[in-house]
Parts: C-alpha cells; sequence; structure tokens
C-alpha cells in the first residue's frame, strides 16, 4: 500500500467513481482551477473535460437548484463549495428543497447529490472562513451528513456518499487535507451510518469531531504517558449517527468528553450529549463534557484564535479534571499550529 | 388538426382545471382538505396552451399554484383528489397536499411553495438532457413575483452560459400576494433577459388558449434546439392568493381588472360549449372525490417512509 494524503483520498474517490460512472460530474466555484479546492480536484478537468468537471458564477443558491434538477434526471452531481460559509447562501435550497424532495414527491424521484464543504480554521481567516456549521445540517431529516477525519475514511466514505441515492453533505476541516496514511488503490466503499473506534482505551471516551480526533490523538498520548487510557470514538458519519457505538464505549469507560470543532450551544455536540445521557444514565460516573470553540465569532487575530479554539491541551485538561488529576505540565509538548501542518500518520 | 379541434381540446382541458378548482371551493367548507390550496382560476389557459405545446415527455417544474399544471400534463385526476385529501392513494400519499404537487410519471416534477425555489431545478434537468442527447426541454415555470428573487437571475445566467434547453415561463397576473408590480420591480423582464442573450416574447392575451399554444410552440422550438427563452404570459387571478375566496374586500385591488378580464375568458363567454361538456367532466370529477373518499388514511409507516 502507498501513503495518500486527504486531499488525495477525496481526488482519488472522485476520479474512480468519474471513471467508473459517466453519471457523476463535480462542479462548484474555482473547481476546476489551478487552485483546484486543495488539491482535492487536481487533474480531473484534464482527464474529464469540462462537461464533467465545471466552474460556476457565484451564485451558490441557483448551482444547488441546478444540482437538484440534474440529480432527478439521471445524473450524479458533486457540488463543492471552498467555505461552509459559502454554502449557507445555499441553504434554501439544501433545507427546503434538497432535504424534502424525497419524501414530497412519495419516494418517486431520489437526489444523488455529494455537496462538499470546507470546514475550519485557516490562518486568521476569522469570523466567516472558519466555520463547521454540522448541526445546522444534522438538524434537518432528509440529509446525510459526514464528517471523515482520516484519509481512509474518507476515500471509502467519499465513494459510498458519490454512489448513495440520497442528498448528503461532507464536511472537510482544512487541517486535514495535509493528513497522510495509508490508503487502499482501489475503489471501496465504507457505508454511511457507521462510526469507528479510533484508538481502544479503558478511562475516558472522547468522541472526537473531524479535526478534534486528530486533536484527541495528541492528548491521548500525553494521557498514557501519565497512565490514563483514553478510547476515542469518531462517529465519522454524523446522520444517521451510529449511536450504538458511541454508547457502548461511553458504557465501557463511565466517562465522555465530546471534542467538537464548532460552537457547543446548541452544537452536534449538544446531540451527542443529550443521547449519552439518554441511554448511558445509570452507566455515566461523570457528567458528560462537551469542548468547542469559545460561543463568541471566531476572530482573527493569533492571541484570540488561540483562546477560541479547542485543542490537544484542552482535551487532556477536560480527562484530567474528569478523572480528579492535578493538571500536568505541558510545556514540553508540542501541539499542531497552522505553520506546522499535520501530515499523520493515523 | 384543425383549429377548432385543437381549441375544443385546449377548451375541455381548461375547463376540467375551472370546474376541479370549483369543486374545491365547494369541499372546502368540509375541511376534508386540510391544507392552504392556491387556486388558479382565471389563469388555466396559461397551463393548458403551455402544455399542450410541450411534448408530453417534457418537464414542468411549477408552483404552489399548480393545480392547473397538474392536470394540464395529464395527471391523475382521483390521485389529485387524494392528495388534496391527504390519503394513500394520492400522488405522493398524502405527503405533497396542494403546495408540493407533483406527477413525474407525467412530467410535473416536484412543485415549491418557496418562491422561485424550483428555477434553478428546471436548468439542471435541461442540462442532464443536453448531456445525455435527449430533446427534451425543461420548463420553469413561476409568477412575475419570482424574477425578483436572486434565483431567477443567478439560473437565467447559468443556463444562458450552459446553453441548456430551459424555457423559462413567467405567468404574470401582476400581484404577488398582495403587492402591486410598481413597489416591487425596477426593472424589465424583457430586458433582462436581453441582457444574458436571452430571447424573450410578452403575450398579453394570456386568455387566448391557442395564442399561449402557438407561442409556447415556437418558443419550444428555439429551446430544443439549445436557446433558453423567456415567454412572459399575462394572466389575471380571480381568486384570493391563497384559500377559496374572492379578496375584493380587503380593497388593496379593485375587481375592475378581473371583471374586465373574465369578459373574454373563454370559459365564460362560450357557455354553448361548457354546457356540452359540463356533464362529462362533472362525472369524472365526481368519480375522484369518491376515489379521494374511500382512499385510506397514511399511517406512521407511511410518515416514516422516504425520508432518507
Amino acid at each position: 500500500m502507498r501513503k495518500l494524503d486527504y486531499a488525495g483520498a477525496i481526488r482519488e474517490a472522485t476520479t474512480q467513481e468519474m471513471e467508473r460512472d459517466s453519471r457523476v460530474f463535480v462542479y462548484g466555484i474555482g473547481v476546476p482551477t489551478w487552485s483546484s479546492i486543495f488539491g482535492t480536484t487536481k487533474g480531473i478537468p484534464e482527464k474529464f473535460g469540462k462537461e464533467r468537471c465545471f466552474d460556476t458564477p457565484i451564485s451558490e443558491d441557483a448551482m444547488t437548484g441546478f444540482g437538484l434538477g440534474a440529480a432527478i434526471r439521471g445524473l450524479r452531481p458533486i457540488h463543492v463549495h471552498i467555505r461552509v460559509d459559502f454554502m449557507i447562501l445555499a441553504t434554501n435550497q439544501l433545507i427546503n428543497m434538497v432535504s424534502n424532495y424525497t419524501y414530497s414527491t412519495g419516494g418517486k424521484l431520489k437526489v444523488p447529490l455529494v455537496v462538499r464543504a470546507v470546514i475550519g480554521r485557516g490562518w486568521g481567516q476569522g469570523a466567516q472562513h472558519s466555520k463547521a456549521l454540522f448541526s445546522n445540517f444534522t438538524h434537518i431529516p432528509g440529509l446525510k451528513v459526514i464528517a471523515p477525519t482520516t484519509p481512509s475514511d474518507m476515500k471509502g466514505m467519499m465513494i459510498a456518499a458519490i454512489r448513495d441515492d440520497n442528498p448528503v453533505i461532507c464536511f472537510e476541516h482544512r487541517w486535514l487535507y495535509w493528513a497522510e496514511e495509508d490508503v487502499p488503490e482501489e475503489p471501496y466503499e465504507i457505508p454511511l451510518g457507521v462510526g469507528r473506534i479510533l484508538r481502544p482505551g479503558k478511562d475516558v471516551t472522547v468522541v472526537g469531531l473531524s479535526w478534534m480526533n486528530v486533536e484527541a490523538r495528541l492528548a491521548a498520548d500525553i494521557l498514557a504517558k501519565r497512565g490514563v487510557s483514553v478510547e476515542i470514538v469518531d462517529p465519522r458519519t454524523l446522520a444517521p449517527l451510529d449511536e450504538n457505538l458511541i454508547v457502548e464505549s461511553v458504557k465501557r469507560t463511565g466517562r465522555c468528553i465530546i471534542a467538537d470543532c464548532d460552537w457547543v450551544d446548541s452544537g452536534f455536540s449538544a446531540e451527542l450529549s443529550a443521547r449519552i445521557n439518554e441511554k448511558c444514565f445509570g452507566k455515566l460516573k461523570a457528567p458528560v463534557k462537551r469542548i468547542g470553540f469559545a460561543q463568541t465569532p471566531a476572530p482573527t487575530v493569533r492571541e484570540l484564535e488561540n483562546e477560541f479554539y479547542p485543542n490537544a491541551k484542552t482535551i487532556v485538561h477536560a480527562v484530567e479534571d474528569m478523572l480528579g488529576l492535578e493538571a500536568a505540565n505541558l510545556d514540553g509538548e508540542d501541539f499542531f499550529s497552522h505553520e506546522r501542518r499535520f501530515r499523520g500518520p493515523f | 388538426m384543425k383549429d377548432e379541434a385543437i381549441y375544443r381540446r385546449l377548451f375541455r382541458t381548461a375547463l376540467l382545471i375551472r370546474l376541479v378548482e370549483e369543486r374545491i371551493i365547494e369541499l372546502y367548507p368540509s375541511d376534508k382538505i386540510q391544507s392552504p390550496v392556491h387556486l388558479s382560476i382565471g389563469q388555466e389557459a396559461v397551463a393548458v396552451g403551455v402544455c399542450d405545446g410541450l411534448k408530453p415527455d417534457d418537464l414542468v417544474f411549477a408552483t404552489y399554484r399548480s393545480h392547473g399544471f397538474y392536470i394540464a400534463k395529464g395527471g391523475s385526476l382521483d390521485a389529485m383528489f387524494a392528495e388534496l385529501y391527504g390519503r394513500k392513494g394520492g400522488v405522493s400519499g398524502g405527503k405533497a397536499g396542494s403546495m408540493h404537487l407533483a406527477a413525474p410519471e407525467v412530467g410535473l416534477m416536484g412543485s415549491s411553495a418557496v418562491v422561485a425555489s424550483t428555477i434553478p431545478h428546471a436548468v439542471g434537468a435541461a442540462l442532464s438532457f443536453k448531456r445525455r442527447g435527449l430533446s427534451q426541454i425543461a420548463v420553469a415555470v413561476f409568477g412575475d413575483g419570482a424574477t425578483e428573487e436572486g434565483v431567477y437571475h443567478e439560473s437565467l445566467n447559468f443556463a444562458a452560459l450552459m446553453k441548456v434547453p430551459v424555457l423559462f415561463l413567467c405567468e404574470d397576473n401582476g400581484l404577488a400576494v398582495h403587492s402591486h408590480r410598481p413597489v416591487r420591480q425596477s426593472y424589465r423582464l424583457a430586458e433582462h433577459a436581453a441582457s444574458f442573450g436571452i430571447a424573450s416574447r410578452r403575450l398579453e392575451e394570456g386568455w387566448d388558449m391557442l395564442a399561449i399554444r402557438q407561442a409556447t410552440l415556437e418558443a419550444a422550438a428555439k429551446v430544443r434546439a439549445g436557446e433558453p427563452f423567456v415567454l412572459e404570459i399575462v394572466t389575471s387571478r380571480y381568486k384570493e392568493h391563497v384559500g377559496v375566496g374572492e379578496d375584493f374586500h380587503f380593497n388593496y385591488r379593485t375587481s375592475d381588472g378581473v371583471d374586465a378580464w373574465k369578459r373574454r375568458d373563454p370559459l365564460i363567454v362560450d357557455q354553448k360549449l361548457v354546457a356540452t361538456l359540463r356533464p362529462d367532466i362533472e362525472r369524472e370529477i365526481e368519480a375522484a372525490v369518491a376515489f379521494a373518499e374511500a382512499s385510506p388514511a397514511p399511517g406512521r409507516d407511511e410518515l416514516l417512509a422516504d425520508v432518507i
């Protein structure tokens, strides 16, 4: 097996599906240009031509409705937004049309549409380039929502998403694009709606969302040195949620920290916490703890960013607090920053 | 076929639409139709003339005011009444109701209660036709108010760039709910379309089914050749925006405009033909109502089906 990064996994999944199925096409603002959405569409316009990989006007709403129209008439569109903050211009189509189209037509018309949205922290990108907004979309029946963390998960889930007859929104944290690991070359599917235990452990469960799984791994390594065993669960698909995997993990450990790269208030972490409390009430040794953005708009300056975003340090201290341990001195530890691109491995 | 025979065919369908909606008005107080209805009485000629000018496999993407297009496209009357009744035998099993009426089996795709939202769907379907080398066209049906939405502008732009076979059909009744055009629009639709290189035509005689049919045939021929087209048809909404009554007593409009329109409305003027066709149509409608009455209500299984 060879190493492939997360952007390469998206590119390879898209390319392989476009080779297999002539109905698949990919489009969006800047998609076929040299910048190629962090490299995720690099080489695709050359290989498949502008009919199957094309740029669009800056018209997110119409372009989403256009995708719906193409999807109900035999094509399988992949619509890409270089920021989720731009995708919200398409919320009328996503929430009023795409999500209920199959339902309103009594199941007669399926909408096999994939919508990719880049999320997450950049470098001083501020209030309109840094969101995640998971729960805005998991709230809506009729949409599948995925947020793969690892390159191999991304490849298999992207292929599954393209083959799915339902609309699928795929959240991609931009810091993950450089993550590398062994990824099989042949096409394969990882079923949507199935989570994954990224790291087994016994003292506390950390449910990580997207990038926060990277932070959780680092936190788990640091905590392991102190004899604390952390289990990391990556739901991978947020809707439909693999609730059982999370519940069983929390029942085993009796403790749960949810690490999100989104706001905490009414965020996806609130949904997870509610379900864990409903299903694990008698087994919990401590209240569920949630970690996420500060409840402020995303700031621009680094000092405020450091206060705003949670990271491995936040997770380490949350675990210590939950276990009644003293806070460790983390001065010698190496944490991620944008300047030090994360390359893995997973 | 001679114009007379075509006229009779169009007239029959238009009368069917009107009598269906008049039956809805009668039924409404019984509370058997428990959702909003937006009646197209006064606008039937548009649906009938347009659909007759299309080929059967051309697709129509319409609005919450689509009883007329549903019938003109050939949707089942039984399934329509059952849908309005919210019954299992409804065209969408009772999940669409009046506002989301859809019958893809006859080319009426999902309609929307959010103004202008189906316009880009027609553009996407049209791209699919072009890519697959089909000769079908897609028709986006919307009211004059919908042209105020950004998505209308976005859709015209993209359709022109992609040169897809889409007909933009504006039913211009001059009203957006209770608001008149002068407070809503600072532009002229034809000039706006022309700025994208899209040809257009405005037909003032929106009561004239044959003229609408002919205009559609001509527009559809251009569209089928790969050029988007905007066809604007002036029409008149006799009833209130939503519901089964009239709305002149609210004094936001007078009945003068509607009265002038009624004096040209073939379904009112040509009472002889109405009398000839009416009994047969009424039997058809009563059979559909009986079908709806007998159709069972959906339950929890249906609630949970077809979500994902």
